[in-house]
């Protein structure tokens, strides 16, 4: 059938013209928020030598939340409002800035990612200062975040280490959970090696701290190694639904099983085209 | 239409027809065939789009019967701890159950298997769903009323069974997800009063997780529960067959009769040919969208646990009611009572079943109709029907979304408390608004079906009068729309308060029972309206044709008016 | 054909005459364009016996992916065998439904036909015969005259219940008391999957330790441990802990557990009191643990209270002290029963509570 104004005019009274113009005005003003919704401004910054550059840095960008040494600003009730950050180590601040989610953009229940503020030299050297003011855990060496290099034993290691201290949070893809008040485990979908290791052994936010006596550089790796593994993995079976189980499955039957099967009942059911003339 | 009549062969004289001839008197005379086909052959089935619901759910169940033999040639129902050896690396040397490692084989080394297992989980998803589908159909179209009662029964029976037997197929392989579910069940029986403990230890052969409920959940997945359903459903269709299929009201379709197509060849055609199209959509699910895949999940093991453990859909609705209810627990006689696990566990879909299963009769205590019924009612004719119906899917949407609270707060950034919080409030709250909500819109549907009837529907043809008012010319219903607007039944006068003594002052037996039937009863009917009577049609018919001041009539076969404000004849 | 059936245009026989608008019988039968045109009629047995050509083929299709392809090769990143199978199978499949649907819509008859419905109910003559019969039968056999009889075949039947009651009996054994789990005193507690034995000062503020009783890994020197298989996991199901370490200033022991932790360091039953997930969402900073199953939640700091969600009893916590050679052990098995509620609960932890 040819396109045209008066066909479609025609149809302007049929029952589901109004679900169809309902779609489109959906449709419209999502993609219209999507492209005019505010993107977060990029903070360039440059400097050169590494303690002293970072300390500059963490005057202009850390400092009115976190104090002027670091020490942290506590609040009239007693909270933080930023805690101290004395003896966090590099891995830290390698972690909250080289994941964007220092500095925050707006207080709210919980420091999002986001893309980082701060260049790669840059994050170094606010690493480097954050360092130097007590010891605390270091960036973690390259030969623990070679994941793809790992015998099936160790895989299988990572997994059993996974499971049970990871997935009931983070879930068994790592696609994410809820917390209360609005919290959340972030889904660990594209973090880097380095910034999943360094989330484990400094603890960021809410997340406990798994630090290397007890969970060791080894086992860490083992774990980035299933992670890595289970997400880069074919999904076997097809579209999988982000990964979160049993509720987008309940989705899936209704909204496309149901809702395509209906489609055919409709259309067993439906008269079909008619003529006026006679046999 | 060349070739129908004139060049027919009768199949008795054709050569196959005469190969056959000797097999079939062979067994007509054993088996007396052809007076039972004669009778049911040309059954007539009435067409509409919503008496092919319950088809999707049978068919989804000769799928799920299909792909389930073939499943069971290389699953192993047993606990047994094994040594996983197969090709899906990343568990490899993982000490596992049979019944997971053989899931595990067949999705990863039987070719085709892991479409198998999908195509089985996607068709089991679907015919709990279609069977709730088709059963709100039957629900809000009054299709369960006399004589169809007892098939309503059999039904909300297949729907009991049929999530009993996704639980238990759910639960086999054994993996994380559905070692929770077990784990979950496990503290539903113990929650039972006074015989829990023993309930669990005979139903999982000692403590949690023993080494028998998975062969036992596998006997009744593929023998019990199927037998009991396959016999079900053929009770179901025999009463479907003995009571023929209710059809919607319209012209030459009454409560006598049935209109429709005949089951050889047509109604025999659409049916068998949907199955084919349940068949091969369910597989096209399973090639493109994965339903759990079990090896992510990992094995059971009763100190590991992955966020968004959820059950399968069907279970959702007691899933949230046991998130939202609040830590009720108390001691007396010694023993231990866990009301926050069993009110909602075990209350939750008991409720849910016993007011199914009770309504039929609910609504004739209440109504005092004793009619056959064999014409549908349009939910809007019936608005106090329609809005419990949709209150009580209220209730079960709001446990729904309590089941899936932590990733509902996940995917739109809420917080889960307050969710939590406000489902505990809503599901008292929200049925009562939408019972309110709904019985305004049917209402507000009657008045516009009353409209149309006796005040014509809008043309689209613009008249302007001699004094420059302009307005919309209304023409009447071809009749056949109007008598089928009209063919539903007509309120009942309701009954007067009953007599509560005699004339001797003596209590009337049943008098208060039968107050409150009355009192119900004028809520049942409360603000319906009625169908008009032949006096306000003939009045509106007068009206209507009144043709003064419409310079020109609008023919019989008048279509409407195009976009250019032309008005169309065919 | 039944006498029933009806050519479509019979008119509605019954006429109300209170009802506004009079049925006007079923309305005459419009023709498709099939049933008028040949040349439509020909191009829709060619569409038709296309889709079951193509459907042929598909078939063909799958025989051809099965032995073709192999298990490691991928299509949009789905394994492609499962996706190739499920295509071509499906696509066959449904290609028969809609093609044989078609046919029917299309080209076979298409005029509706009446059928007259029966009352469901049988007609009174058949009840007056049926009863005569049941009621010649009853006579003929003695049942209402021979009360004996009767009445001791009714109770030899019912008998035969109890037989089918007890064959039951061994279908588990009969609960015993669950108060007890495998910790006692003196028992190490080692980290879960690697069963590394804790020094106090390997944990940080902060920390978390998924943990389980040494008695689940083998024994120094020895090769296999005491639990396998479903003892291990029915042993695991109520001994699994968790191992948190606040700063001693945060937390507030009740009367009697001051002394349960070891500087700051605590120790919880991993098993959810509600209906027994495993739960380790233990918020750092709030000091809440959150079961991911039902989202009841226990403050660690303040001994496993109840402080949301649809649990009762709070978790029970594993007193800790250090052993001679200065790890973590515990001091006793729990005080308090583990694992959700059942209806002996109360008289359970009565007994635990006299004994300690």
């Amino acid at each position: 059938m040819r396109f045209s104004v008066r066909k479609l005019s025609t149809r302007r009274r049929h029952p589901l013209a109004g679900i169809v113009v309902l779609l489109i005005g959906l449709v419209v003003v999502g993609g219209a928020y999507a492209t005019l919704s505010p993107k977060p401004a990029v903070a360039e910054e440059a400097s050169s030598r590494d303690v002293e550059a970072g300390r500059q840095l963490f005057l202009i960008g850390c400092a009115s939340c976190h104090g002027e040494n670091a020490q942290g600003i506590p609040t009239k009730s007693g909270g933080n409002y930023g805690p101290s950050l004395v003896g966090v180590g590099a891995a830290a601040v390698d972690f909250q800035v080289g994941t964007g989610r220092m500095p925050m953009a707006q207080a709210a229940p919980q420091a999002p990612r986001k893309t980082p503020e701060y260049t790669a030299e840059e994050t170094k050297q606010l690493a480097a200062y954050v360092a130097s003011l007590a010891p605390g855990p270091a960036i973690p060496e390259s030969e623990y975040l070679d994941y793809k290099n790992v015998s099936v034993n160790d895989l299988r290691e990572g997994g059993e280490f996974f499971r049970t201290n990871c997935t009931a949070c983070h879930n068994s893809v790592g696609a994410g959970g809820a917390l209360p008040d609005g919290r959340y485990a972030p889904t660990l979908e594209k973090v880097s090696a380095k910034h999943i290791y360094e989330a484990m052994q400094t603890g960021p936010q809410q997340m406990p701290v798994f630090n290397d006596a007890l969970i060791t550089p080894e086992d860490k790796r083992n774990v980035i190694a299933y992670i890595k593994r289970v997400q880069d993995q074919p999904n076997y079976g097809g579209l999988a639904g982000g990964g979160l189980g049993p509720v987008v499955d309940g989705l899936f039957t209704w909204v496309i099983g149901i809702g395509v099967l209906t489609g055919f009942a409709i259309w067993i059911g439906a008269h079909g085209a008619r003529v006026k003339k006679k046999r | 239409m060349s070739n129908t009549t004139a060049d027919y062969t009768p199949v008795q004289d054709t050569a196959l027809g005469k190969k056959a001839a000797g097999p079939v008197e062979w067994l007509d005379d054993r088996l007396g065939l052809a007076g039972a086909a004669k009778k049911n052959l040309r059954k007539i089935f009435p067409e509409h789009w919503s008496f092919m619901l319950g088809e999707i759910a049978l068919w989804s169940f000769v799928v799920l019967l299909i792909t389930g033999v073939f499943l069971t040639f290389w699953f192993q129902p047993s606990m047994a701890e094994v040594e996983y050896n197969g090709s899906y690396a990343p568990l490899r040397g993982l000490e596992m159950s049979q019944a997971y490692a053989s899931t595990l084989h067949i999705s990863f080394d039987i070719r085709g298997g892991l479409l198998i297992r999908q195509i089985h989980h996607w068709a089991a998803a679907l015919f709990v769903a279609a069977m709730m589908v088709h059963m709100l159909r039957v629900f809000f179209t009054g299709a369960y009323r006399k004589p169809r009662e007892v098939n309503w029964m059999i039904g909300v029976g297949l729907l009991s069974l049929g999530m009993v037997e996704g639980f238990a197929g759910y639960s086999l392989p054994d993996d994380l997800l559905s070692g929770t579910g077990l784990r979950f069940v496990d503290g539903l029986i113990r929650s039972i009063p006074i015989v829990g403990s023993y309930l669990e230890f005979f139903i999982f052969g000692g403590e949690f997780p023993g080494e028998e409920i998975i062969p036992r959940l596998y006997m009744a997945h593929i023998l019990l529960i199927p037998a009991l359903l396959l016999g079900l459903i053929g009770a179901h269709m025999l009463l479907l067959v003995y009571h023929k299929h209710t059809q919607w009201p319209g012209p030459g379709r009454t409560e006598k009769n049935v209109v429709g197509y005949p089951m050889l060849p047509v109604y025999a055609a659409k049916a068998g040919g949907f199955f084919f199209v349940v068949f091969g959509f369910t597989a096209l699910m399973g090639a493109i969208i994965q339903i759990n895949p079990v090896w992510a999940y990992g094995p059971y093991n009763p100190s590991e646990v992955t966020a968004g453990s959820q059950p399968d859909w069907y279970m959702g609705f007691s899933e949230g009611l046991v998130r939202i209810m609040p830590g009720w627990e108390s001691t007396f006689f010694d023993r231990t009572w866990s009301w926050n696990v069993f009110i909602p566990g075990v209350g939750g879909l008991g409720l849910l079943f016993m007011a199914l299963g009770a309504w039929p009769f609910i609504e004739r205590w209440i109504t005092k109709d004793n009619r056959e019924h064999h014409l549908l009612e349009r939910p809007r004719n019936n608005p106090t029907r329609t809005a419990l119906g949709v209150a009580g899917m209220t209730v079960y949407a709001v446990g729904w979304m309590a089941g899936g609270n932590d990733i509902i707060a996940t995917k739109f950034h809420l917080d889960i408390y307050t969710m939590t919080e406000i489902f505990r409030v809503g599901i008292f709250v929200f049925p009562v608004i939408a019972y309110i909500i709904t019985k305004r819109i049917c209402i507000g549907l009657q008045r516009a079906d009353e409209n149309r009837i006796l005040h014509g529907y809008e043309t689209g043809v613009i008249e302007r009068t001699p004094d420059g008012g302009y307005s919309e010319r209304h023409a009447p219903l071809p009749v056949g729309a109007q008598y089928t607007l009209t063919a539903h039944d007509r309120l009942p006068e309701l009954e007067s308060s009953p007599l509560t003594e005699d004339e001797n002052g003596v209590a009337v037996p049943h008098g208060r029972r039968e107050r409150v039937r009355l009192w119900l009863q004028r809520r049942y009917y409360r603000g319906v309206l009625d169908k008009p009577t032949t006096d306000d049609v003939e009045h509106a018919a007068e009206h209507l044709a009144h043709h003064d001041g419409h310079p020109n009539a609008i023919g019989e076969d008048f279509q409407g008016v195009s976009e250019t404000g032309i008005p169309r004849s065919h | 054909m039944s006498k029933d059936l009806e050519p479509t245009d019979g008119h509605g026989d019954e006429l109300e005459p209170t009802e506004p608008i009079q049925d006007p019988g079923l309305p005459a039968h419009q023709w498709r364009p099939q049933d008028v045109d040949a040349a439509q009629e020909k191009r829709t047995e060619r569409q038709i016996s296309a889709m079951f050509g193509i459907a042929t083929l598909l078939a063909v299709g799958f025989c051809v992916a099965y032995f073709a392809i192999g298990d490691e090769q991928t299509f949009l990143g789905w394994s492609a065998i499962n996706f190739a199978l499920g295509a071509t199978l499906g696509g066959a499949l449904l290609l028969i439904g809609v093609g044989i649907i078609q046919w029917a819509k299309k080209l076979m008859a298409d005029h509706e036909m009446v059928e007259m419905r029966h009352p469901a109910a049988s007609s009174a003559e058949d009840r007056e015969e049926t009863l005569d019969i049941i009621n010649a039968g009853l006579e003929e056999s003695g049942v209402g005259r021979r009360p004996l009889i009767r009445n001791s075949l009714l109770g030899a039947v019912g008998a035969l219940a109890l037989p089918g009651v007890v064959l039951l009996r061994d279908l588990g054994p009969l609960p015993h008391s669950q108060d007890k789990t495998v910790w006692k005193k003196g028992m190490r507690v080692v980290n879960d999957v690697s069963g590394l034995p804790i020094k106090p000062s390997d944990l940080e503020v902060g920390q978390l330790v998924n943990g389980e009783p040494a008695v689940f890994f083998p024994a120094e020197g020895k090769e296999e441990a005491e639990y396998h298989g479903h003892e291990l996991l029915a042993a695991k199901a109520k001994a699994a802990v968790i191992v948190v370490r606040m700063r001693p200033e945060d937390i507030t022991p009740s009367k009697g557990r001051e002394n349960w932790g070891v500087d700051g360091i605590l120790c919880y039953s991993k098993i959810c009191t509600h209906v027994g997930c495993p739960i380790s969402l233990w918020e750092q900073q709030t000091h809440h643990l959150l079961c991911p199953c039902h989202q009841s939640t226990f403050d660690l700091a303040d001994n496993g209270k109840v402080i949301f969600g649809p649990a009762h009893r709070p978790l029970p916590q594993l007193p800790l002290m250090v052993d001679s050679e200065g790890y973590l052990v515990a001091q006793s098995d729990f005080p308090e029963i583990v694992a959700p509620s059942y209806p002996e609960l109360a008289r359970d932890q009565k007994k635990l509570d006299e004994k300690s």
